[in-house]
């Protein structure tokens, strides 16, 4: 589905709300939509919600051997996934432009970065290694996608536990959750993005554009930062001129930012934390909220399965046995059998031209099986070679079977269209096979 | 609503502690619905049982490209995403499930030419994914009022080694089991959509298990129009 584009006096309004320093959503110009973070059952799962932009966030851990020229470190990858949930424009499977230069940023915010201790995910040098996978999905794409990215993956490389291993001598040992409680990843500092959109060729600035302000902003400038105000990564696309005084302004924006949000992903983890060691409830379930009327939930429900027996003996009861069944294949020819006692088929009427054809079709004729063939096509000079066949019904559909025989030959098997079933006459037709000799 | 309320107020006593084993064996989870929750999608749904949970979004009735444009009716398309990694060939076995599910239910002859598309995401996957993923379908093509002429729903039955019977099983059920038959019933007469099994049962099992899943499907459609009672209701 194609995308529906914004009219120009949409983008007039938008243009001119946002010089007249109003935002649609009644935000301020340095204000972030609401920022939710949810946990799943098990770790490394996530769900950030930026306003209505949805990123659901999954990482999963896989020994691998090491990259030849980096024997000691640990690999991570990254994988944001625009699904078509998100937008309906959003194709499955295609490489956009776009998805293209998230993946790109999400690599320099967090691998670039060198947030995550590569090193200690080492197993055994040169040979294992951990490999750390993030997965990220867009469930809704309200804009600003980097941010809400970029939070996902910080929060679930957070949440994240992987199985432990010990080695002793060349022996490595993984434990199940079960035997060890899983570690955590070693995290030097958590890289957040904060975007920029730039309005009237830099005139006007508006922080964490949603969907509409995205379409109609000149430029973006992305800046990732962590919390002690150390800059990760700065972009800015969309071909405008920003002065130098305009990205100092910008990067201090970000500082305060980014050690909001921070403060609310480590609120966000201590708390599930806090409630997994208590055995309290955690998951999916529980984050969603009660008094909203679109949700509903139910307690678990028995089922009264007290009269399943009689009710499938009952019906094993009415239903008829079975046929009997012949399971003894005849082979006539090599390459072909048949099932069954080969009774005449009586569907459609054999014509004159049709058992001329057959008569010269030759003595080693193959046996197919009746019921699984069923063909009325007229083919003209049936047995001369490389005659043009003529079909009488276009819509039929053909199957060619190559026999594996010293004497190549064609069978054309032909299923019967509706309108030759309904022919009127019917008399007891008899067998019919067709063929074509090749050579 | 006070109803509702009621419930809850009550505990979901297995969230997030799943591995403990259920009492008896025929029993469904715990189920929760949230619809409408994403702006982009025409209707979309959240539906969980037990820890399973699948994110669906749906799209339609809209554009269709001119290359899967069917004169007389409504091209369903159902894409099943994996959390991990990209999507293989269980996705699009499942996917095909579905979609046949769906097509059996969807009125399209209403709306010729135009593509209505089911987006499922795996959220968590503890066991009867499939028969989740056909509720969470169910519920988001509720939310974007195609109209249809039942519901539907999916049930997953499970048969030990000793051939007890397990509605609605949990992974570790799943994985332990003789048998997996999952089954898609219509709300209007209970009847069969879909079925698909995995593993060695007789005949006699198999009725069995399709007259659980019938008594399954019963509390599940209820389930379905409480929580829709509720949505629409005034208070």
């Amino acid at each position: 589905m194609k995308e529906t584009p914004l009219s120009n006096c949409e983008r007039r309004f938008l243009l001119r709300a946002i010089e007249e320093k109003k935002r649609l959503d009644g935000r301020q110009t340095y204000d972030y939509r609401s920022i939710r973070v949810s946990f799943g059952t098990d770790y490394g799962c996530c769900v950030v919600e930026l306003g209505k932009t949805r990123v659901l966030g999954q990482v999963s851990c896989e020994l691998v051997s090491p990259k030849l020229n980096r024997a000691t470190e640990g690999i991570l990858f990254f994988n944001l996934e625009l699904s078509q949930m998100a937008a309906p424009a959003f194709e499955p499977g295609r490489q956009s432009d776009l998805l293209v230069k998230l993946n790109r940023l999400l690599e320099r915010c967090l691998r670039n970065s060198k947030c995550i201790d590569t090193e200690s995910l080492c197993v055994v040098a040169g040979e294992k290694v951990w490999q750390i996978r993030v997965d990220l999905h867009l469930l809704n794409h309200d804009g600003n996608i980097i941010d809400a990215a970029s939070i996902a993956a910080i929060v679930a490389l957070c949440h994240f536990r992987r199985p432990d291993v010990s080695v002793q001598g060349d022996e490595v040992t993984l434990y199940a959750p079960e035997e060890r409680d899983p570690v955590p990843l070693s995290i030097h500092h958590m890289p957040i993005c904060v975007s920029f959109a730039f309005f009237q060729q830099g005139m006007y600035l508006l922080v964490d554009p949603n969907e509409r302000e995205e379409r109609v902003m000149d430029g973006l400038l992305v800046i990732a930062m962590n919390k002690h105000r150390e800059i990760c990564t700065i972009q800015s696309s969309g071909g405008i001129m920003l002065l130098k005084d305009q990205v100092l302004r910008c990067s201090k924006i970000a500082g305060v930012k980014v050690a909001e949000i921070t403060e609310l992903i480590q609120k966000a983890l201590e708390n599930d934390q806090k409630v997994r060691k208590e055995g309290g409830k955690f998951g999916f379930a529980e984050s969603i909220a009660n008094q909203r009327i679109t949700a509903f939930k139910m307690e678990k429900a028995p089922v009264d399965t007290s009269d399943v027996e009689e009710k499938a003996e009952e019906i094993m009861a009415e239903a008829e046995p079975p046929p009997e069944v012949i399971a003894e294949p005849v082979l006539w020819t090599p390459g072909t059998a048949q099932i069954g006692e080969g009774v005449e088929n009586t569907w459609g009427v054999l014509e004159d031209s049709e058992k001329e054809g057959e008569d010269e079709g030759g003595s080693d004729e193959a046996v197919l099986p009746d019921d699984v063939k069923m063909d009325t096509a007229e083919v003209s000079n049936v047995g001369s070679q490389d005659a043009p066949i003529v079909l009488s019904d276009s819509e039929e559909e053909e199957m060619i079977i190559l026999e594996p025989d010293k004497n190549p030959k064609k069978i054309r098997t032909q299923i019967v269209s509706a309108k030759q079933e309904k022919a009127p006459s019917k008399k007891p037709a008899r067998k019919r096979k067709k063929k074509r000799i090749v050579n | 609503m006070e109803r509702a309320i009621q419930a809850d107020a009550k505990v979901y006593s297995e969230a997030g502690t799943e591995s403990s084993p259920r009492g008896s064996g025929c029993s469904l989870r715990h189920f929760a619905c949230e619809q409408n929750l994403l702006s982009r999608p025409d209707g979309s749904a959240s539906f969980l049982q037990g820890d399973t949970s699948v994110l669906a979004g749906v799209y339609g009735p809209a554009e269709v490209k001119v290359s899967k444009e069917i004169f007389n009716k409504a091209t369903l398309e159902v894409i099943l995403r994996p959390k991990i990694g990209l999507p293989g060939v269980a996705e699009k076995s499942r996917e095909r499930l579905i979609r046949n599910t769906c097509e059996a239910v969807v009125l399209g002859a209403l709306h010729p030419r135009t593509s209505i598309t089911v987006v499922l995401q795996v959220v968590s996957d503890a066991g009867s994914l499939l028969a989740c993923c056909l509720n969470a379908a169910c519920m988001a093509l509720v939310d974007a009022g195609v109209p249809m002429r039942a519901l539907f729903c999916g049930v997953t039955c499970a048969l030990d080694s000793d051939g007890t019977l397990v509605l609605d099983p949990t992974a570790k059920q799943e994985k332990e089991a003789r048998a997996v038959l999952t089954f898609a019933l219509d709300s209007v007469e209970q009847k069969l959509l879909m079925s698909t099994t995995k593993g060695l049962y007789s005949d006699a099992e198999l009725q069995q298990c399709l007259a659980a899943a019938q008594a399954a499907s019963q509390h599940v459609f209820r389930f379905y129009r409480e929580s829709l009672q509720r949505r629409y209701s005034k208070s």
